[in-house]
C-alpha cells in the first residue's frame, strides 16, 4: 500500500503535466512510426495508448514511457509488406509472450554481455534508419514539401529557446497544418496514407490461420522484436534510473513489456517498447511516477477521439521534419570522439554493427553480429600467451603467463622449445590458468615430448582450479596414458 | 564571515578556478564549511549511460571529475562535503541553494562566448538572478 502511494501519488501535479506534454509529443511520432511500418496510423496510435496504459501498471520503471517506436516499426516492414496487418498483430502477441518468458527466466542479466560498442552501434544505426525512412516522403516530391520540412526544423530547433512549456513539435504541427489547410497547398497529408478512426480500440483476434505455417512466418519477426524491444527498454530504464537517481527492476520491466505487447496485439496495435526520447522529456517535464505514463496514454487517446478529424490533415512534410529531428536526437554524436579514444577493436565492432544494420535494415541482426564479433575479438585478445625462459645451473624454467585454452594452445606449444635434451625442466604456471581439455592436452604433449628427450619435467604452481582439471584429464603421470585420450 | 559556503561545480576548468577562489574565501574564518554541489545534467544522462560500462563505472567516472576540486580543498585544510544532484543545472542549483542557509554561492562562469550565451543561456546567470544569498561568479 505504501509502495502504491509512492509509485503513483507522490508527484501528482508533476506527473499529470508531464504526461500531457508527452502525449502531445507522442502523437506525431506514433503516426510517423505507423507509416514507417507500412500500417494505418491508428495501429501506432492504438499501440501507444494500450502499451502506455498497461505499462503504467505492470512495468518495472516508473516514469518511463513505452509506446510504438521506430526501432520496432523498422523490423515490421517486410512482415507487413508480405503478409499484412493481421500477421503483424499475431507477431505482436507472440513477441509479448517471448518477452514475458525472458522476464521470468531473468534474461535481463544477459544485457551485461552486450558490449558498449554494440549499444552505441545500435543507437546510431537506429538514427540512420529512421532518417532513411523519411527520404521517400520528402525527396523529389515538390519544392513546397522541402519548404515545409525546413520550416518544421526551424520551429523545432529555435522555438524551445523561447517557449519551454509547450512542445515545439506540437506548435509546428498546429501552425503548419493550419497554413496548409487555409492556403490549399498541394501537400501530401496523413490522410493520404491511412485513415484516423475516432474511436477506442476494440478486442479482436487477429485473422490468421492457427497453424504451424503461421508460426513459421511470425516467429523470426517476434524473436527479433522481442530482443530489440527489451534492448531498448533496458537501455532506457538505465537512463531513467540515472536521471531520477533511483533503481528499477529490470526483469519486472521485461515481463511488463511482454504483457503490454500481448494485450496490444489483441486490440489492433503494433508491438512497441520503451522510448528514450519521450522518457527523457517526461522526466525533464517533471514526471516521476506511474501516473505520468498512464496520463500520457489516456490523454493521447482522448486527443485522437476529439481531434482525429484534424489529425488526418497534417501534412506529411511536417511529420518528416519531426522525424528528422528525432533521428538527429537519437544519434550519439559523442561517437566521433568515442571512435578516436576507444580501443581499435571496440571501434570496429561499433562500425560493423552500424554497417550490418543499415545493410540489412534489421537491428537485431546487427546487434547479434556485433556481439559475436566482440566475443571473437575478446577471445583473440586473451589467447595471447607468454612464455619466459629462465636458465640456471641446475634447471631451465618456463614461466607461463596468460590463459591456456583451445585458442592459445598453439602459442603455448610454439613457445616451448622441445629440442632441449638431458635437462631439468620446470614449467611454472603461477601466472596462468588452465581452462579446458585442449589446454591439458597441450601440457601432456609438451611433458611427454620432453621426457622422450631424456629431460626431467615437473609442473609447478598450478592454482586450485587448474590443478583440478589437470589432475582429472592429464595423462603424463599415467604410465599407460595415451595422448589420444584428449 | 562566510561560514556556510556553497560551491557549484561541473568538473570544468572554471570549476577548478572557482574551487581556488573558494579556498580564499573559506580561509578567512575558522570553522567555515564548504558544500560542493555537482549537478548531473539531464541532457547528458543519455550519452553518459550509453558510454559507461555499467552503473558503477558511471559513478566512478563522475567522481573522477571531482578529484581535482577535492584536492584543492583538502590541501588547504578546508572542511567540505559533496552532494550529487540530477537535473537541469541552473534550476537545480538555485533550488538547492535557496533551501539551505548559505552565506554565499560560488560558481564558475561557463565561459560561453556571447553568441552561445544568447542561444543557450547561462547557468551562472540563472543562479545569480534567482539565488537569495550573495553569489560569486568566477571567470
Amino acid at each position: 500500500m505504501e509502495k502504491i502511494k509512492k509509485e503513483w501519488f507522490s508527484n501528482v501535479k508533476g506527473d499529470i503535466l508531464a504526461g500531457i506534454v508527452v502525449a502531445l509529443a507522442l502523437i506525431p511520432e506514433a503516426i510517423a512510426f505507423s507509416i514507417i511500418a507500412g500500417v494505418d496510423p491508428m495501429v501506432g496510435l492504438y499501440a501507444s495508448f494500450c502499451i502506455a496504459v498497461i505499462i503504467a501498471f505492470v512495468g518495472g520503471r516508473p516514469g518511463m514511457i513505452s509506446a510504438a517506436t521506430g526501432a520496432m516499426a523498422l523490423l515490421m516492414v517486410p512482415l507487413v509488406k508480405e503478409h499484412g496487418l493481421n500477421y503483424l498483430l499475431a507477431a505482436t502477441i507472440l513477441t509479448g509472450i517471448i518477452q514475458v518468458l525472458f522476464g521470468v527466466f531473468k534474461i535481463a542479466k544477459l544485457m551485461k554481455f552486450i558490449p558498449r560498442a554494440v549499444m552505441i552501434g545500435f543507437v546510431n544505426s537506429l538514427a540512420i534508419l529512421i532518417f532513411l525512412a523519411q527520404v521517400p516522403h520528402f525527396i523529389g516530391i515538390s519544392s513546397m514539401t522541402y519548404i515545409f520540412v525546413g520550416i518544421t526544423l526551424v520551429i523545432v530547433y529555435v522555438l524551445p529557446r523561447f517557449i519551454k512549456s509547450i512542445p515545439a513539435p506540437l506548435i509546428a504541427i498546429v501552425v503548419l497544418t493550419s497554413v496548409a489547410i487555409y492556403s490549399n497547398f498541394d501537400l501530401r497529408t496523413v490522410g493520404d496514407l491511412g485513415a484516423i478512426t475516432q474511436s477506442l480500440p476494440a478486442f479482436f483476434i487477429p485473422n490468421v490461420p492457427f497453424n504451424f505455417e503461421t508460426l513459421q512466418i511470425i516467429l523470426p519477426y517476434s524473436i527479433a522484436l522481442a530482443i530489440v524491444g527489451l534492448l531498448e527498454s533496458l537501455l532506457t530504464s538505465s537512463i531513467v534510473d540515472d536521471m531520477t537517481d533511483t533503481e528499477s527492476k529490470k526483469n519486472r520491466e521485461a515481463r511488463g513489456q511482454g504483457i503490454a505487447n500481448v494485450v496490444t496485439g489483441f486490440f489492433g496495435g503494433m508491438a512497441g517498447c520503451a522510448m528514450i526520447g519521450q522518457s527523457v522529456i517526461n522526466v525533464k517535464s517533471g514526471g516521476r511516477g506511474r501516473l505520468s505514463t498512464l496520463i500520457a496514454g489516456l490523454f493521447l487517446m482522448f486527443l485522437i477521439i476529439v481531434l482525429g478529424g484534424v489529425v488526418v490533415q497534417i501534412p506529411m512534410a511536417v511529420l518528416v521534419g519531426i522525424m528528422i529531428m528525432v533521428s538527429i536526437e537519437t544519434f550519439d554524436w559523442n561517437s566521433f570522439s568515442y571512435l578516436k579514444n576507444a580501443p581499435k577493436t571496440d571501434a570496429v565492432v561499433m562500425l560493423v554493427t552500424v554497417a550490418i544494420v543499415v545493410a540489412t535494415h534489421d537491428l537485431s541482426i546487427g546487434v547479434i553480429a556485433g556481439v559475436i564479433l566482440s566475443a571473437i575479438f575478446f577471445v583473440a585478445k586473451i589467447s595471447k600467451i607468454k612464455l619466459t625462459k629462465q636458465e640456471t645451473m641446475q634447471n631451465i624454467t618456463f614461466f607461463v603467463e596468460g590463459q591456456l585454452f583451445f585458442a592459445s594452445v598453439e602459442g603455448f606449444l610454439d613457445g616451448c622449445d622441445v629440442s632441449i635434451q638431458h635437462k631439468n625442466i620446470i614449467i611454472d604456471f603461477s601466472n596462468a590458468h588452465i581452462w579446458d581439455d585442449s589446454a591439458v592436452g597441450a601440457i601432456d604433449k609438451v611433458v611427454i615430448k620432453y621426457r622422450e628427450n631424456h629431460n626431467n619435467v615437473s609442473i609447478k604452481n598450478l592454482n586450485a582450479a587448474s590443478k583440478k582439471i589437470v589432475d582429472k584429464l592429464a595423462v603424463f603421470n599415467n604410465p599407460n596414458g595415451k595422448l589420444s585420450a584428449h | 564571515m562566510y561560514n556556510n559556503i556553497l560551491l557549484a561545480v561541473d568538473g570544468s576548468e572554471h570549476s577548478i578556478r572557482a574551487a581556488k577562489e573558494t579556498v580564499k574565501i573559506a580561509s578567512v574564518s575558522k570553522g567555515s564549511t564548504v558544500k560542493i554541489v555537482y549537478v548531473v545534467d539531464f541532457s547528458k544522462a543519455r550519452t553518459e549511460v550509453l558510454h559507461a560500462h555499467n552503473s558503477e563505472g558511471l559513478g566512478v567516472a563522475r567522481k573522477k571529475r571531482l578529484i581535482p576540486i577535492e584536492e584543492i580543498l583538502e590541501s588547504n585544510k578546508i572542511n567540505f562535503s559533496i552532494q550529487l544532484l540530477h537535473g537541469e543545472p541552473g534550476p537545480t542549483i538555485v533550488d538547492y541553494a535557496n533551501k539551505g542557509s548559505y552565506d554565499i554561492v560560488i560558481i564558475g562562469s561557463r565561459g560561453l562566448n556571447s553568441l552561445q550565451e544568447m542561444v543557450l543561456g547561462s547557468v551562472s546567470h540563472k543562479v545569480v538572478k534567482r539565488v537569495v544569498c550573495p553569489v560569486l561568479i568566477v571567470k
